[in-house]
């Protein structure tokens, strides 16, 4: 019960991102405004200190602070992937907010606090932690949502965003207290060793537990955007500036997916069955309205919020197999979806200049005549999208439909094979507005001089045609996580 | 006995809470909203859970709560347009709310929702109990809870924060560092006799 030093050790990265990002918050007061690319050179380099503390503990397994922190594989791959994702999506960003006059320092520290929030998700121990971990992360994100405060779209979608966060953050609390009535333990491990038997002699309350369940999957499911809880998902990817909108529709899934991980597997592992049914479910009707709602937009950013919702089933798909290789599969899809959206995005931010979003599709228009290059790295991003082969979005689909057919749901791998072509009509007419359109301006595009953005952008579509050949590795690393 | 005021408050508590939405008048909700954080803390003295009752009390109902009633009555809501869909969306919201409570009381079961008071440990106070639970099994929840506190802070101060033009505001180390001599100007006149029957002849 005593706290001792060596648990710091444990929560090394974690304790790191803390100081770093409380330093800058300080630092970032004292710097003008002409300086404030200190600020953002440093929330880099703070992520990957984090990022290196990361990868160089090459401890086994093990516990710390009573259990209430896991540092185990499948933490430390969901952590290196979501902060390198956040230190790229910061060097996407960085000319995006500039040009608007968002370029401020508290938009670096919002999103580290977010990110450690993210951490400190996937490495929960405790139902405590899973909570304050997820509300770390969300309250940063409501902020960052409304970071632009004289825009009303912007203003509606953090009110929208907020108001249901708040709603599911108190469905998912109200489903932890059961699930720590029916069990009188906090400890995620020692609630799935007892089940809904019950410790310090409590009586059995296998339904208690049950209903916790149904509690805990409706909070998943609105954090991942699954329908039907997604409601707040196209406003809020519309509504935010893009820069936010990167942020929100990449890292956090990962997080998301270490959270339905630690919750459903970790924890409520013994009612598999149950859960398992209610995510396909969710799954069927992500996938459908998802793909059929996103072929009336015009508007890609919403276009891109209505694919998410789809990727979300898919992803689902994976989590409902309940065994290890489900839940890589299911991990490896998150992955290959944030680099995914981020390369969707960061072209978006790449062609957007100060008073122009770039964000209808019809902006996309002859996109191939004015900068092939580009124009070719969407279009790399959006076949991934579609899940075509043989670039990475296909091999990442085609491990989750196998996870849900060897989880005896063949129904709904059909579902999924079948939005996923009503799908390739949504992301093909991106392409065809981008080669077959006449461009409106017909001048070659004025690229920024932002040479991070433009390199980082161009090795994040070349990494889905490489993740798409070369992805042994990456799984390798997935099913090493999970024992496999 | 226990069992009978745990009834008692928890029926006080519903009703109490049923009432913040439906009052018309946004005072009266607020006054109401008092009523349930109090209801509350008299569960929690039921449960010998001295240390939280006192401290909802006076965080809630003393600071919280009455802020929000200065809020609400410097704001002079509007009380008709807020709820226009009231009377529209409420009978599909009473018949999913009825749905719910039906299932959920059948599916746990009146009986289990019995409270049983916690046994004390070691002859501890809740206070002693509490303080040294938050400072040995959660301490880093405890931590996390504090950094979610400095992001509020960070996320209001950023979202509320204007540097306007023209406007008015102190500077503390200015105030600090003046001097006597620098906030009155003695300004030496030489005495004059107003010539009084001249000007008011002047401006008729």
């Amino acid at each position: 019960m005593n706290f001792n030093l060596h648990d710091l050790i444990v929560l090394a990265p974690e304790d790191f991102l803390l100081g770093a990002t409380c330093a800058i918050l300080f630092i970032d007061l004292f710097l003008k405004q002409s300086q404030r690319a200190v600020t953002h050179w440093l929330s880099i380099a703070a992520l990957l200190g984090t990022l290196g503390l990361v990868l160089a503990d090459h401890d086994p397994a093990r516990l710390a602070f009573n259990g209430a922190y896991i540092h185990d594989t499948v933490a430390a791959v969901l952590k290196v992937f979501i902060l390198g994702i956040v230190a790229m999506v910061f060097v996407f960003v960085r000319r995006y907010l500039a040009e608007r006059k968002l370029f401020v320092g508290e938009f670096y520290t919002l999103t580290l606090f977010s990110t450690l929030g993210m951490l400190l998700l996937v490495s929960a121990g405790n139902l405590v932690m899973v909570y304050l971990g997820l509300e770390l992360f969300a309250l940063s994100s409501y902020a960052l949502v409304a970071i632009h405060r004289d825009s009303g779209v912007a203003s509606e979608a953090a009110m929208k965003y907020f108001v249901l966060g708040a709603l599911a953050s108190g469905l998912l609390l109200y489903g932890l207290s059961m699930i720590y009535g029916a069990t009188g333990t906090l400890d995620l491990a020692q609630i799935r060793q007892v089940g809904g038997v019950g410790v310090n002699g409590l009586a059995q309350h296998p339904t208690l537990l049950a209903f916790g369940l149904v509690f805990v999957v409706v909070g998943v499911a609105f954090k991942f955007g699954a329908a039907p809880f997604h409601m707040w998902l196209p406003d809020v990817y519309e509504g935010s500036p893009t820069a936010v909108t990167i942020f929100i529709g990449s890292a956090p899934k990962l997080a998301a997916f270490g959270m339905a991980y630690r919750l459903l597997d970790s924890g409520l592992g013994s009612l598999a069955p149950h859960w398992s049914q209610m995510l396909a479910a969710l799954a069927a009707l992500s996938l459908i309205i998802g793909n059929l709602v996103a072929i009336a937009q015009t508007n890609i950013k919403r276009m891109l919020a209505y694919s998410t919702i789809s990727h979300m089933g898919f992803l689902l798909l994976g989590l409902l197999n309940a065994t290890p290789s489900g839940y890589a599969a299911a991990m490896f899809y998150a992955i290959c979806y944030a680099f995914m959206t981020t390369a969707a995005f960061g072209v978006i931010l790449l062609l957007s200049r100060a008073g122009f979003e770039a964000e209808m599709i019809d902006d996309f228009k002859g996109l191939n005549q004015r900068n092939p290059w580009y124009a070719f790295v969407m279009l790399l991003a959006m076949f991934s999208l579609a899940g075509v082969p043989p670039l990475w979005g296909f091999f990442a689909k085609l491990l989750v439909l196998k996870a849900a057919i060897d989880a005896g749901f063949l129904w709904l791998a059909m579902i999924a094979i079948g939005m996923a072509i009503v799908g390739c009509f949504y992301y093909l007419r991106v392409v065809k507005a981008m080669y077959f359109d006449a461009p409106a301006d017909k001048s070659a595009l004025v690229l920024p001089q932002d040479l991070p953005l433009r390199w980082l952008l161009s090795i994040n579509g070349f990494a889905l045609i490489a993740l798409g050949v070369l992805w042994g590795p990456l799984i390798g690393w997935c099913y090493r996580a999970f024992g496999l | 006995m226990n069992l009978i005021l745990f009834y008692v408050f928890a029926a006080v508590l519903v009703l109490a809470a049923l009432g913040v939405i439906a009052v018309k008048n946004s005072v009266h909700a607020a006054l109401l909203l008092v009523l349930c954080f109090f209801t509350t803390s008299a569960l929690w003295l039921l449960m010998q859970a001295e240390f939280l009752a006192i401290a909802l009390v006076l965080v809630y109902v003393g600071a919280v709560m009455v802020l929000f009633l200065f809020v609400v009555m410097m704001l002079d809501i509007k009380v008709e347009p807020l709820r226009e869909g009231f009377i529209r969306f409420l009978p599909v919201g009473v018949l999913v709310a009825a749905v719910m409570l039906a299932e959920m009381l059948m599916l746990i079961g009146v009986r289990s929702m019995q409270i049983a008071p916690p046994a004390d440990p070691a002859g501890h106070s809740n206070t002693a109990w509490l303080g040294e639970a938050l400072f040995t099994r959660f301490l880093l929840p405890f931590e996390i809870a504090a950094v979610i506190l400095t992001v509020a802070v960070i996320a209001a101060v950023m979202l509320t924060l204007r540097k306007r033009v023209g406007i008015k505001s102190q500077n503390p180390s200015k105030q600090v560092a003046v001097k006597a001599s620098e906030r009155v100007r003695i300004v030496k006149m030489p005495s004059a006799v107003r010539d009084v029957a001249a000007k008011s002849e002047a401006t008729p």
